[in-house]
């Protein structure tokens, strides 16, 4: 009420500067004067005591979140040494990033390139078709502006440039780098826990016996920490001592070992995080599957639809966005794995199983804490990149549904 | 109403901006300079000579209400004699001792990160005695020269010679051994014996008894066993292994010779045909090991070995105490040590060839064969944190002085699961406490012989002991001998990689400056 009358008294004090001017100074006048000042410092007041209240806490939120972001980055593009009495940072410009493009890392985080064969170039050939239908189809459609196509030109030249490490890398004689492997582990992790966490997501919303008691079950693995997690499936894929021994040598296995071979590795390794993010998908989906309304499904039901039906045309819409967050959730959290390959393999065979987070932590523990600040930015620009894609298309899902 | 409010929103105006402006001028914490001098270090007091009134527990408790945290790798190895043996150090002195551990990968970054930040949460470390080229020239670590000059009880005449080198730097001493580390090839008689074989000379001859006997039952449990068992998982030991097998085709002229790196230059020694060597003969042990020995650390092959189950082996001196434990062992008495293998042909340095050994190129060779035993690590050893005040560093002194006197240290040496192995002269002439421990007169002659015979050669390779040495060894060579392993990379592809991946780190921290460390540790001028 009282910031009301403020308002109202300044707004007559500003309509009226003349009059005041013109008419001699009285007792009244003064007063009123008094009454007026006291109104625009109340009002400027009100005005700076929200942003006054609210810095302190703006303000730790800066330091916590874009002063690391700054300092990283500066980190990045230096070299740390050890000098009398404590450290010493050298600024060395881009020197960091070019180790890891075209110097001594570049094996090492990007791969080893093979040359071209007749199948890398028909890989690439359909991923650029493939993009460049993508590109047209948007500048062909009714509504191209300048920000979406800018966005569209990155995530083309993005996924290309992506695409052509890959096949380059993946066959042939090549052989992928620390970026590549952090890219299969998120992608093909985030698909399996997916499907499984949707398969048992659908199974425990049936009104099947021991549902309640499974779903407590299925979450378990999440609840262990991730280095525990790591041991368990060290010992469960050591074929000479662990707990399948004896099926290894029956099936006459016992000289092979998982971590002989790097995509062994990266199986035994993914089928770990596997098993221990599934749950995380699951419990979501449970809430998104028993969340959704009853009644366009039995509907459905009395008009005869079957179950793949009823799941395509009412389920899957009705969890569609709870899956895209669910996902985006699990991506940003799964390019920063590290435990399982660190634990598991060593990073080994060779660099096969070590992500970009692990590479960034072999130079940080070395106090080469520049190339590790450089590992970790390209580790930003790909969760950024992939998170932006994701959240696109959340958001033109949503502009699709208004 | 009014003016009351108004008021209420002036001082919480100027209450805000008051803490704001007292935070932005208020002085920070400052982490010490990058140019900033240390500050000066006192002379060691009486207290610093601790270590003399510790084992003669002295009437009044001169560390009593100090608590000192030491830092070093998580056990149990090497932790455990610290832990055991703390609770009796605070009963002698009053000090409470904390032994705090991190992942060995973890260590070395943990100590510099500890010291350079000005957090100084260590007093002390136990860590390894190369790294000290990293902290005694920035000041990180106490010059201990004084306090074991005034330390009768420490006996440091009676450290091996090789040891009390390592653990200097420029003159002075910045730590206190408490473990004295040498590579050696373990075989065991039995099975050579059964074989007909002789304990190998050679490299070549060792991948000739582990072939020979790869595939054979050796502790008569009906399943084959492994010809040889050398760990290889990256960030493990690998960059050790690899330099022992290295050392002989490399260094043939003595230690001062080195065989990291060229001493004209600083060009490093390993995209020749030695290295080449020695990466194959690496590799081929392989060939005779367990199915998963990619994956594998020393504590994995440690395990087959004294379990029956290698006919070869190469370790520090822990296989020997191990090989005595009456509840683990299947190999009591039955394992032979010796000086690593050698090599007939050593490296030209000039044309990068090998080339036959005779009197002019292998001047040390023992029946036409060059040794050069690898005193890998270096061995365990405590050193002091230079930024903790007075009393602190003569406790954590005290602490390692206290370890290393030979009332203890004789002791843990012949214990396997201690991680420590013997540094002392005298821990090589009395035999009678390995006995004691379960030696027989055989088993102890041979073990403590084949440490003698590498410690006493002339051609002794030391570790690397440059700045960087842990970008150098632990980083670089660790990455790229895991992937010539894993079959990533050729021979020669793996040779190029690290002679250019060590030249990078060598011209970043300046070419000069390295080589006269390196010379520096060669004892060459």
């Amino acid at each position: 009420m009282d910031f009301l009358k403020a308002r109202l008294t300044l707004g007559w004090a500003l309509r009226t500067p003349l009059n005041i001017a013109l008419r001699p100074m009285n007792t009244e006048t003064k007063n009123l004067q008094s009454s007026r000042i006291r109104a625009v410092i109340s009002t400027a007041t009100d005005r700076l005591a929200g942003s006054v209240f609210i810095l302190p806490t703006v303000l730790a939120l800066l330091f916590l979140s874009i002063f690391p972001l700054i300092a990283s980055l500066y980190v990045s593009l230096a070299r740390f040494d050890i000098v009398r009495g404590g450290y010493k940072l050298t600024f060395v410009g881009l020197n960091n990033y070019k180790k890891l493009f075209v110097g001594s890392e570049g094996d090492h985080f990007l791969g080893k390139f093979a040359p071209g064969t007749p199948l890398t170039w028909l890989v690439f050939g359909a991923v650029v078709m493939a993009l460049a239908v993508f590109l047209a189809r948007y500048l062909l459609s009714a509504r191209v502006s300048i920000g979406g196509l800018i966005g569209r030109v990155l995530l083309t030249l993005g996924l290309g440039v992506l695409a052509w490490m890959f096949v380059h890398t993946l066959w042939g004689g090549g052989r992928l780098g620390t970026a590549s492997v952090t890219l299969v582990y998120v992608f093909v992790g985030i698909f399996f826990q997916y499907i499984l966490g949707l398969m048992l997501a659908m199974l425990t919303v049936q009104n099947l016996p021991g549902r309640r008691f499974f779903r407590v079950v299925f979450l378990l693995p999440m609840m262990i920490t991730p280095v525990g997690v790591a041991y368990m499936f060290r010992m469960l894929t050591d074929t000479s001592k662990g707990p399948f021994t004896p099926i290894w040598q029956g099936l006459g296995l016992i000289n092979f070992s998982w971590v002989n071979n790097a995509w062994g590795a990266r199986t035994a390794i993914l089928i770990g995080d596997i098993w221990q993010w599934t749950p995380f998908m699951f419990i979501v989906l449970v809430a998104a599957l028993e969340s959704q309304p009853i009644e366009p499904i039995e509907a459905a039901t009395v008009d005869g639809a079957n179950s793949w039906q009823i799941f395509r045309h009412i389920t899957w819409p009705a969890i569609l966005p709870v899956s895209m967050t669910l996902i985006l959730i699990r991506l940003i959290e799964a390019f920063k794995i590290v435990d399982l390959p660190n634990v598991m393999t060593n990073g080994g065979p060779g660099t096969a199983t070590q992500s970009l987070t692990y590479h960034a932590y072999i130079n940080w523990r070395a106090l080469n804490i520049g190339a590790s600040a450089a590992v970790a930015y390209m580790l930003l620009f790909l969760v950024t990149f992939f998170s932006m894609i994701l959240v696109n298309l959340i958001r033109q899902r949503a502009v699709e549904n208004l | 109403m009014n003016s009351k409010n108004m008021l209420l929103k002036l001082l919480s105006l100027m209450i805000i901006g008051g803490v704001l402006l007292a935070a932005c001028g208020a002085p920070a914490t400052q982490p010490p300079a990058a140019t900033e001098a240390p500050a000066t270090t006192e002379a060691p007091t009486a207290a610093a000579t601790a270590p003399s009134a510790a084992t003669e527990a002295p009437a009044g408790k001169m560390y009593d209400g100090v608590t000192i945290n030491i830092l070093t790798f998580v056990g149990p190895q090497v932790a455990e004699p610290l832990q055991r043996r703390g609770p009796d150090f605070t009963a002698l002195t009053g000090a409470t001792v904390n032994i705090i551990t991190v992942p060995n990968s973890e260590l070395y970054q943990k100590v510099l990160t500890d010291a350079t930040s000005g957090t100084n949460a260590y007093d002390g470390y136990l860590f390894a005695p190369a790294w000290i080229v990293d902290f005694a020239p920035a000041g990180l670590i106490e010059d201990l020269t004084p306090y074991v000059k005034k330390d009768k009880d420490l006996q440091w005449d009676d450290v091996a010679p090789f040891f009390r080198d390592f653990n200097s730097y420029d003159g002075k001493i910045y730590s206190i051994p408490l473990d004295g580390d040498m590579h050696m090839v373990y075989y065991r008689i039995d099975s050579l014996q059964e074989a007909g074989l002789e304990p190998p000379k050679t490299w070549d001859d060792y991948l000739a008894v582990a072939k020979a006997l790869n595939g054979k039952d050796l502790n008569g449990d009906g399943t084959p066993d492994y010809g040889s068992c050398i760990s290889k998982a990256p960030g493990q030991q690998s960059y050790w292994w690899i330099w022992s097998i290295a050392a002989p085709y490399i260094q043939s002229k003595g230690s001062s010779q080195g065989a990291f790196f060229n001493t004209k230059d600083m060009t490093p020694l390993v995209n020749n045909d030695a290295f080449k060597r020695a990466l194959e003969v690496y590799k081929e042990t392989g060939l005779y090991g367990p199915p998963d020995e990619t994956n594998q650390g020393v504590g994995d092959s440690r395990g087959l070995f004294i379990s029956g189950r290698c006919a070869l082996t190469m370790d520090w001196g822990d296989i020997g105490t191990l090989a005595i434990d009456k509840q683990n062992s299947k190999v009591i008495d039955k394992v032979g040590a010796e000086i690593n293998p050698g090599s007939k042909e050593v490296l030209d340095w000039d044309t990068g060839k090998l080339v036959p050994c005779d009197g002019t190129t292998c001047p040390y060779a023992i029946d036409g064969v060059n040794h050069a035993p690898f005193a890998s690590f270096g061995g365990w050893a405590g050193a002091v944190n230079a930024a903790v005040d007075q009393k602190k560093k003569d406790a954590a002194y005290a602490f390692f002085s206290y370890m290393a006197q030979p009332a203890q240290s004789n002791a843990d040496v012949t214990v396997g699961k201690t991680g420590y192995n013997p540094f002392r002269i005298s821990q090589f002439t009395n035999k009678q406490a390995w006995i004691d421990a379960g030696f027989s007169q055989t088993a102890a002659d041979n073990y403590l012989g084949g440490i003698e015979a590498s410690l006493d050669s002339p051609n002794m390779v030391a570790d690397l002991r440059i700045p960087k040495n842990h970008e150098y060894i632990q980083v670089e060579l660790d990455r790229i001998l895991a992937e010539y392993i894993a079959g990533d990379l050729t021979t020669d592809e793996a040779a190029q990689q690290l002679y250019d991946s060590w030249e990078t780190i060598t011209n970043d921290a300046s070419r000069d400056e390295q080589l006269k460390f390196y010379k520096g540790t060669l004892g060459q001028k």
